[in-house]
C-alpha cells in the first residue's frame, strides 16, 4: 500500500473542503467530530510513515512519474524519519488545538475547522515533500491559511493589523524563495531537491548558487522569525486565537528552521563544504542575535501572549544556533528541543487561553492575583516555566545538552553561556507571570499602564468573562506538559532521534535513495550521554530563571538603588528596542530588506 | 541570451519593495506586493526562454522543433494562483481595516501600542 505516503496530506485537504461544502447542513458537533477524527487519523498515518521510514526511507512518486537514469520529472515525497517525525508532531499539536477549541469558542463554525485541517495538511506536506517547488508551495499554503486564522476575530482591530503585517512580510519572503527556485532551476534544470543536490555537487559555490541559497534561507528564516526578519511574529501571535497560537509557536516557525536544514544538507552541502566554517559562523551569529533579542523583549512584555511570542523567537534563536553548528549531533539536539519546546509552549499558550476565556484580558498586571482560584492552571503554568528553563532531566534539558555538547566540540563553547541566559530570561518571565497572576505576588501595577487596553480580548461576542472553565481546557495543557516531561525519559527515544538526525545529514545517501531507490545501510551511531556539566548548566539556568522572576516581582527596592544614570541608560535602550517593534508594516519590510540584503552580502563575501 | 529580463526582474522586485516600505495606503501596499511578485514571473519566464523557441504545445508540431521550457510556465501559473489568493485575502483585510480603523494608512493601524 504505497499510497499511504500521500494520505497525511490528502486526508485533511479532502476533509477541509468537505467541511466547507456541507456547511449549510452541518451541526456544530458534526464539524467537531470530523475535524478531531481526521486529526487523529493523520497522527496514525504519520506514525505508520515514521515506523516504515525507520528501517528504510520511503520515496513516493506522485502519479507514478518515477525518475529514469537519475533524472526526475515527477514530484516526490521523500520521507525520512526526521521528516515523518516532524509531520507526526505537527499532527499531535493540531489534534491538541482542535480538542481545546471544542469548548474554547462558543460558536466556531466549520470554516475554522476547515482552516485548521488545511493548515495541518500543509504542514505535513512541508515535512514530507522532496521537491523544492512543492516545498515553497506548501509554505505559501501554510502562510495563506495562517493569515486567515490570525484574522479569525475579523470584527476587532488588533487581529486585522496582525494579519496584514503577517501576510505582507511572509508573502515577500515567499517571493524571495521563488527567486531562489528560479535561479537553482536555471543552474541545474531540476526541481527535485535530491537532483539539484546531485547537480550542485559538481559545482563550486559560484555567486549564483550563493545568492540562490541566501534568498532561500532568508525566506525560510522569515517564517522561522530570525532577527531582523521576525517583526511580524509578535503582532500575529498576540492576536491570533489561542488554539492557533499553539500551532504557530509550537511547530510552524520551527518548520522554517527545518526547511533551512533540509535545503542545506540535501542541496548545498556539496558546494558549501569548503566554506563550512564561514557558513557556521554566519548561522550562529543569526541565531545568537535572535536568541538574545527575543529573550530581552520577552522579559519586557506585560501582554502574556506577546511575552510567549517573544519567548518563541528567542528559542528559535537557539534552534538556529544548533542548526548552524552543521553537525548531526547538534541537529539531534535541535529536534529533541523542538519537541520539548513545542509541547511546553503549547501548554503555556493554552493556560494563557484559560485566563483569557475566564477574565477577558491577558494583561499580567490586570490579572494580578485573580488566578488564585485556578489552582491547576497555575501549577501547570509554573511547571511550564520550569521546563522552559531546561531543568534536568526533562525533554528541553536533553535537547539543550546535546546542542551544548556539540557546541563545545566545534569550538563554540561560549554558546552555552548564551543558552543559559536565554533560558533564564524566557523562563524567568513565565515564572514572574505565574507568581503575579496565580499567587498575587509583587506589585499590582506596572510600567506602561496604557498597554493593558491592547491585552483585553473577548473570546466571544456575548460575554466578557465567565464563571467556569471547561475541563477539557485544563486537561489539554496538562496532557501536553506530561508529554514534555516524559518524551526524553522514554528509554531509547533520544538515541532514536540521534540516529534519525545522522540519516538526515547524510548528503550522499539521500540522493541515492531518492533518485535510484537504492537501499541504504546506515552506520551505527553511538548514543551520547548526559554529563555532569550538562546537569550543572541545567540547574544554573533554572536557578537563574527563579532568581530573575523573584527580582522582577520583589526587586523594586533593589532596582531603585541603582545609580540614576544607569537607570536612564537602560530605560533609553528599552524604549529604543520597543520602538523598533512599531507595528508599521512598512518599517517591518524595510527591516526585512536590510536583513535579507545583509545576509546575501555576507554570504557573497564569505562563501563566494 | 539577453540580460534584459533579469534586469527587469530585479527592477520590479526592488521597486515593489520600495513601494511597500514607503506606502501610506494599504491598497497601494497590496498592489506593490503584486509588483514584487511580478518580478518572479519575469525571472521564471526569462530562465525558460530559448531564442526562436516555439510555444510548448506539442500536439500539432513535430517534436524536433525548438520549444521554450514548459516547466517554468507551469511554475508561473502556480505562482499566479497563489497571488490571486493572497491578494484577495489581503484586500479583504484592508476593507475590514477601513471599517474598523476608519483609515487605510498603515501608520494608523497600531492598536498594540496604545
Amino acid at each position: 500500500m504505497p499510497h499511504v505516503s500521500a494520505l497525511p496530506i490528502v486526508t485533511p485537504f479532502v476533509a477541509a473542503t468537505a467541511l466547507v461544502a456541507i456547511r449549510p447542513l452541518a451541526r456544530h458537533w458534526l464539524d467537531d467530530l470530523i475535524a478531531v477524527a481526521v486529526a487523529a487519523a493523520v497522527i496514525a498515518l504519520c506514525a505508520v510513515l515514521l515506523y516504515r521510514s525507520g528501517s528504510q526511507p520511503v520515496t513516493y512518486w506522485m502519479g507514478g512519474w518515477r525518475p529514469s537514469h537519475g533524472v526526475t520529472i515527477g514530484i516526490s515525497l521523500s520521507i525520512d524519519p526526521l521528516g515523518a517525525g516532524l509531520a507526526a508532531f505537527s499532527a499531535v499539536l493540531v489534534l491538541a488545538a482542535l480538542i481545546y477549541s471544542l469548548r474554547y469558542f462558543d460558536a466556531a463554525g466549520g470554516l475554522y475547522h476547515a482552516l485548521v485541517l488545511l493548515f495541518g495538511g500543509a504542514m505535513a506536506g512541508f515535512c514530507l515533500t522532496g521537491d523544492l517547488f512543492n516545498l515553497v508551495v506548501f509554505f505559501e499554503l501554510m502562510g495563506t491559511v495562517a493569515y486567515a486564522l490570525t484574522a479569525h476575530r475579523i470584527e476587532e482591530r488588533a487581529p486585522i493589523q496582525g494579519a496584514i503585517n503577517f501576510a505582507v512580510t511572509n508573502s515577500i519572503a515567499g517571493y524571495a524563495m521563488f527567486i531562489g527556485v528560479a535561479l537553482l532551476y536555471a543552474r541545474t534544470g531540476a526541481l527535485n531537491m535530491a537532483q539539484i543536490g546531485a547537480a550542485l555537487d559538481a559545482h563550486r559555490a559560484d555567486p549564483l548558487v550563493v545568492v540562490a541559497m541566501a534568498v532561500l534561507f532568508a525566506g525560510f528564516l522569515t517564517k522561522a522569525a530570525a532577527v531582523p526578519l521576525h517583526f511580524w511574529l509578535a503582532d500575529a501571535h498576540a492576536v491570533a486565537p489561542t488554539p492557533v497560537c499553539v500551532l504557530f509557536s509550537g511547530v510552524m516557525i520551527e518548520l522554517g528552521v527545518y526547511a533551512v536544514a533540509r535545503l542545506y544538507w540535501v542541496m548545498f552541502a556539496g558546494p558549501m563544504h569548503p566554506h563550512l566554517i564561514a557558513l557556521r559562523a554566519i548561522l550562529v551569529a543569526i541565531g545568537v542575535t535572535t536568541a538574545l533579542t527575543g529573550a530581552v523583549m520577552c522579559f519586557l512584555q506585560r501582554h502574556v501572549k506577546r511575552l510567549l511570542a517573544f519567548s518563541s523567537i528567542s528559542h528559535v534563536g537557539v534552534f538556529i544556533c544548533g542548526l548552524g553548528l552543521l553537525g548531526h549531533r547538534a541537529l539531534a539536539g535541535v529536534a529533541v528541543y523542538v519537541i520539548g519546546h513545542g509541547l511546553t509552549k503549547a501548554a503555556l499558550f493554552l493556560c494563557a487561553g484559560v485566563l483569557l476565556h475566564r477574565f477577558a484580558t491577558i494583561d499580567e498586571f490586570e490579572l494580578h492575583g485573580r488566578g488564585r482560584e485556578l489552582r491547576a492552571v497555575g501549577i501547570a503554568f509554573a511547571l511550564g516555566g520550569v521546563l522552559l528553563a531546561g531543568a534536568p532531566p526533562f525533554t528541553l534539558f536533553a535537547g539543550k545538552s546535546l546542542i551544548e555538547a556539540a557546541a563545545s566540540g566545534s569550538g563554540y563553547g561560549w554558546l552555552i553561556a548564551v543558552f543559559t541566559v536565554v533560558s533564564a530570561l524566557t523562563a524567568g518571565a513565565v515564572l514572574r507571570v505565574a507568581g503575579r497572576v496565580f499567587l498575587g505576588w509583587g506589585p499590582a501595577s506596572g510600567p506602561d499602564p496604557q498597554q493593558a487596553r491592547a491585552a483585553r480580548e473577548r473570546v466571544d461576542e456575548l460575554r466578557d468573562a465567565r464563571e467556569h472553565t471547561p475541563r477539557t481546557m485544563v486537561a489539554v495543557p496538562v496532557a501536553l506538559l506530561a508529554a514534555a516531561i516524559a518524551v526524553a525519559l522514554i528509554p531509547g527515544a533520544v538515541p532514536a532521534i540521534e540516529r534519525a538526525a545522522a540519516r538526515f545529514t547524510d548528503h550522499g545517501a539521500y540522493a541515492a535513495w531518492v533518485l535510484r531507490g537504492a537501499g541504504v545501510h546506515w552506520p551505527a551511531i553511538a548514543p551520547s550521554h548526559v554529563s555532569f556539566d550538562d546537569v550543572l548548566y541545567g540547574l544554573l539556568s533554572s536557578g537563574g530563571a527563579l532568581a530573575l522572576a523573584a527580582l522582577a516581582l520583589f526587586g523594586a527596592p533593589l532596582r531603585a538603588s541603582l545609580p540614576g544614570s544607569l537607570r536612564a541608560g537602560l530605560a533609553t535602550a528599552v524604549a529604543g528596542l520597543r520602538g523598533l517593534h512599531s507595528g508599521h508594516v512598512g518599517d517591518y519590510v524595510a527591516w526585512w530588506t536590510a536583513g535579507a540584503s545583509a545576509l546575501g552580502a555576507v554570504c557573497l563575501l564569505a562563501l563566494g | 541570451m539577453s540580460f534584459l529580463p533579469y534586469a527587469v526582474a530585479v527592477w520590479l522586485f526592488v521597486a515593489g519593495l520600495w513601494g511597500v516600505v514607503a506606502s501610506r495606503n494599504l491598497v497601494r501596499t497590496v498592489l506593490c506586493l503584486s509588483v514584487v511578485q511580478s518580478s518572479t514571473y519575469v525571472l521564471l519566464l526569462g530562465v525558460g526562454y530559448r531564442s526562436a523557441g516555439r510555444a510548448p504545445i506539442v500536439a500539432d508540431v513535430p517534436v524536433v522543433s525548438k520549444l521554450v521550457d514548459p516547466t517554468v510556465q507551469v511554475l508561473v501559473l502556480t505562482d499566479i494562483v497563489i497571488e490571486a489568493t493572497v491578494i484577495a485575502l489581503l484586500l479583504a483585510l484592508v476593507v475590514q481595516a477601513h471599517k474598523r480603523f476608519g483609515s487605510v494608512d498603515p501608520a494608523d493601524l497600531r492598536p498594540l501600542r496604545d
